[in-house]
């Protein structure tokens, strides 16, 4: 009967995972704004990843 | 799914005669529009913007969607934005600022389709010191950061505003931060799923009997895990329920989160009792499921509107800022300037700094509209200082008109329709608009004493509007939690004498079938769909209290002005010979280059015109004049006109014309007048006449009583009509008629109706732009659906209807589960059975209830798929919302 233990710890290991994986994208805030993201695909290329030098300032 | 999208106002499609569309914004073009590689143009601001981003690599704006832009009404001056860059300003405004770098978060209304979030999004394209820009679409916001040294904050909003997207500055309105509290929600949320998966995942053996194949270790070892996962749940996703439980127990209030902790306590206890003893694995799956019930229905009902701020006080009406002289100029002798038009207007000069503004303007200002002037924020504003208003700028504190003549529009305050001239010297209240040219006044009363700010003092206004312990299911959960805990300690006292050994069972079996699941739920899922379903017809509601209310009214009094009435252009009519179709075109054409907003109904009335017209001016108070295919036209008072003309013609006219005509004048000769009237919106006959059966009806008005007769006939003889009332008067029609017993409900627009709309049991603001301003209320209602509000009230009535068969059928259930349990009878196996099966049935019971009325009241189509995506707001178009604005709620806050 070990085999369920393994199968039980498995299952639990594969739902931690994934609980992790939610508690990240909240508190990220992910949910904060569920409408943007969805027009911002939309668009061909995502907006160029802003050149270092630009933002910090001296 | 907490986030809605709100249709924005869609304008009525103008036939473009001339010209096409503009390849920027989408309106038509003039007969001779200004081009660029083959694309048209309705005018060089919109050309500006299109070369501007075209060099900047940002073409790809317009493959996005067609015509994306907005037109740009007014020459963007960094003057105007110059009170940003005050410390206390900025301070209120920055959400973080370290001297190298700050971040700002900027309302920006124009925000209407995807191109619109690409386009705030690539901003840095456009500015070297802009950085990392995020859009938040449906709270219309982006959240730029940008660095102080190379482009200060009003320069910044001065860009955006150059391209079309000018931020909204209020008072009042700080920072809106998106609260912790609903990312612990979701995370609660997450936490009790995972728990009922995992834990229903064990128990599953045990629902078939297999676990007796496993041995009595594995049912201890699932026993002993189901409760570890489940005091994560207990403890932090049911937190809310422990605190409300507590806090209603030390109000001594038996509220719903009453029974509610008992049980979820009494479950929790004998799942340890039972595993500790190796009876069985407990009831966590049933515990950990009903937590994750509840807290879904708590974020069904909790759906808030971004857009929609139900609380707003008369700060909220005003701009941040206003322009103050700073040297008084000799009275009446500053220019007045029109300011319609807007790049029309400009030079060829002015309108190349604005394009060399958006990469040049560093520390100067490179165009400083009035020699003299500065901006200033509003709490800086002092008694005795002049200040510039110009059209439809909002007064915000009481002052003395300092220029020759102005025409205010108080509309927004006491509901009179017609604009006030005054002359020089006269009093003006706070609140009233400016209509025509830029006046200057000297302020007499600092903005906290004045007479708009005084209506705020009223008591209406202190009490707090939520009382949830009289919400219908704390009603029923008093009488619930009494009898349940009763039985328990019946049951329990019985079975004492008769067999002590099951007298523990008997009172927790009773506690945990009793659990009220059903009654928390039924409640919170009807009114979320009823919330869900109203919205989408653009009936926005504060909250589910608020349904409860509505079924308990049995007055309604109804504002006239902007409610009842429409200034559009229906209710233009032209005395006098016909107009040919040429003429029609010309007085639209001229009509269209004026803000006021008569000019605008004309125009709109008329059709949209575009012809070019040459010499235009505007006389404010008087009336505008242009040249327009050779034929000199003027549009204006009766006196200005006749001024101007050929005063033979002005053939036996008898007494002075009903306010509210503008004559017009072609090439010298009078033509005739324009009658505008306020129309009553379609259907509202209907509407009175489907609710005067049932309600008590009443209508008030700010306005005089010229129109009394109409109204007297629509309403029938029982209802109470009342003219010439001010703000007051109605708070206090409203509460006599409560000091009667009446509940009522008060329809009204405005801030005039704002004292009124607090008081009432329910208060309903009626908005031409749901985005727009609106006094504290209730209901946020579209002008459009002022007519359906019959139907919205049964709707209101069947919700409260269907949350007590809810109940019933919860009663019922309790009652069958109750008796069993009491009797000793319940096995474990039918319990965590019961249990989760009684709260499905009410989450469809609930939603399924509630859709189907609506559909069967004609609320919503019965074709539609049961929840469409929301779907993405039509653009609106730039020139009718400011119509609205002006001439409907008057709400708009342009600073």
């Amino acid at each position: 009967m070990s085999v369920v233990i393994i199968l039980i710890l498995a299952g639990l290991l594969v739902g931690l995972v994934f609980l992790g994986a939610f508690v990240w994208s909240a508190r990220s805030g992910q949910y904060e704004d569920t409408t943007t993201p969805a027009l911002r695909m939309l668009a061909d290329d995502p907006p160029v990843k802003i050149d270092k030098t630009n933002i910090t300032l001296k | 799914m907490s986030q809605e999208v709100l249709e924005l106002q869609i304008p009525p499609a103008h036939a473009a005669r001339v010209g096409g569309r503009c390849f920027h914004c989408g309106e038509p073009c003039p007969a001779d529009p200004p081009a660029l590689d083959g694309k048209v143009f309705c005018c060089l601001g919109c050309q500006t913007v299109f070369s501007l981003l075209r060099e900047s690599g940002l073409d790809q704006f317009y493959q996005l969607q067609a015509a994306p832009g907005i037109r740009v009404r007014s020459a963007s001056v960094v003057a105007r934005w110059k009170f940003l860059d005050d410390p206390a300003v900025q301070e209120t405004l920055l959400d973080y600022a370290d001297g190298k770098q700050s971040r700002v978060t900027l309302r920006l209304p124009a925000i209407h389709c995807v191109a619109c979030v690409w386009l705030l999004e690539n901003l840095f394209k456009l500015h070297p010191g802009i950085g990392k820009s995020r859009v938040n679409f449906a709270r219309r916001e982006a959240a730029i950061a940008f660095a102080p040294e190379k482009i200060k904050l009003s320069e910044l909003a001065a860009l955006l505003a150059s391209i079309g997207y000018e931020p909204q500055f209020t008072m009042g309105e700080t920072k809106t931060k998106p609260s912790p509290l609903r990312k612990k929600a979701w995370l609660q949320i997450g936490l009790a799923g995972f728990g009922f998966g995992n834990i229903m995942l064990m128990s599953l053996p045990f629902y078939f009997g297999l676990d007796s194949a496993n041995g009595p270790w594995f049912r201890n070892m699932a026993g002993w895990l189901s409760l570890t996962m489940a005091l994560p749940v207990v403890t932090f996703s049911a937190s809310d329920f422990w605190r409300s439980a507590w806090a209603g127990l030390r109000r001594r209030a038996l509220t719903l989160e009453v029974p509610i902790a008992f049980g979820l306590a009494a479950v929790y206890a004998s799942s340890v009792v039972e595993v500790a003893a190796h009876r069985g694995p407990g009831y966590c799956d049933s515990l950990t499921g009903l937590i994750f019930f509840l807290l879904c229905g708590r974020l069904f009902q909790r759906k808030t509107y971004e857009r929609l701020a139900f609380d707003r006080d008369y700060k909220g009406f005003f701009p941040l800022s206003v322009v103050r002289k700073i040297t008084p100029a000799p009275v009446g002798s500053q220019s007045e300037k029109s300011t319609s038009g807007g790049f029309f207007s400009l030079s060829s000069g002015e309108r190349a700094g604005v394009r060399a503004g958006l990469f040049q303007a560093r520390n100067e200002p490179l165009i400083n509209p009035v020699q003299g002037e500065e901006c200033i924020a509003i709490s800086r504003l002092q008694t005795g200082d002049r200040i510039v208003l110009r059209n439809g700028e909002l007064l915000p504190a009481d002052a003395r008109l300092i220029s020759s003549a102005a025409c205010i529009d108080y509309s927004f305050v006491t509901g009179e329709a017609d604009p006030v001239e005054c002359r020089a010297g006269a009093h003006l209240y706070a609140g009233g608009r400016q209509v025509g040219g830029a006046i200057e006044v000297e302020t007499v009363k600092p903005v906290a004493h004045s007479y708009l700010a005084s209506l705020w003092n009223n008591e209406a206004f202190r009490k707090t509007r939520d009382n949830d312990l009289e919400s219908l299911t704390n009603r029923y959960s008093r009488w619930f939690t009494k009898v349940v805990i009763g039985v328990a300690l019946a049951a329990a006292a019985f079975w004492l004498f008769r067999n002590p050994s099951k007298s523990l069972q008997s009172f927790t079996s009773v506690l945990i079938v009793a659990c009220p699941c059903a009654l928390a739920l039924a409640a919170p899922l009807t009114y979320g769909t009823v919330q869900r379903l109203l919205a989408r017809l653009k009936i926005f509601l504060r909250n589910a209290l608020v349904i409860e209310r509505m079924a308990e009214i049995n007055t309604i009094v109804l504002d006239k002005t902007g409610t009842l009435t429409t200034a559009d252009a229906r209710g233009v009519q032209f005395e006098g010979n016909e107009l040919s179709d040429d003429e029609r075109e010309w007085i639209s054409s001229l009509a269209r280059h004026s803000t006021h907003p008569n000019s605008l109904r004309i125009s709109r009335a008329l059709g949209a015109a575009t012809l070019p017209v040459h010499e235009f001016e505007e006389t404010p108070g008087c009336g505008i004049q242009g040249e327009i295919a050779g034929n000199r036209i003027l549009l204006g008072s009766q006196g200005w006109v006749e001024g101007m003309s050929d005063p033979s013609d002005t053939t036996g006219r008898d007494g002075s014309p009903p306010a509210g005509t503008v004559f017009v004048s072609i090439n010298g000769t009078i033509r005739g007048s324009f009658l505008l009237q306020n129309s009553v919106r379609p259907e509202v006959g209907k509407l009175i006449a489907s609710l005067g059966g049932r309600y008590e009806l009443a209508l008030l008005s700010g306005d005089n009583e010229r129109e009394a007769a109409r109204f007297e006939a629509l309403f029938g003889p029982c209802a109470v009509l009342k003219f010439n009332q001010s703000p007051a008067d109605k708070l206090r029609f409203i509460q006599e008629l409560q000091q009667r017993g009446r509940k009522v409900m008060m329809v009204g627009d405005g801030l005039n109706d704002a004292g009124a709309l607090r008081q009432a049991d329910v208060g309903v603001a009626v908005v031409e732009d749901v985005g727009a301003f609106s006094p504290a209320s209730d209901v946020i209602l579209h002008a459009t659906e002022v007519p359906r509000l019959a139907k919205v009230l049964d709707f209101a009535g069947a919700a409260v209807r269907i949350v007590r068969a809810g109940f019933v059928v919860s009663a019922l259930y309790n009652l069958f589960g109750v008796s069993i349990a009491a009797a000793g009878l319940l096995q474990p196996m039918v319990c965590a059975v019961l249990m989760p099966v009684s709260s499905i049935s009410v989450v469809l019971f609930s939603c399924g209830a509630a859709t189907w009325r609506a559909r069967q009241m004609g609320l919503i189509s019965k074709t539609s798929a049961p929840l469409p995506p929301d779907p993405l707001p039509a653009k609106g178009g730039p020139g009718l919302p400011s119509v609205h604005l002006i001439v409907g709620t008057g709400a708009a806050a342009n600073p």
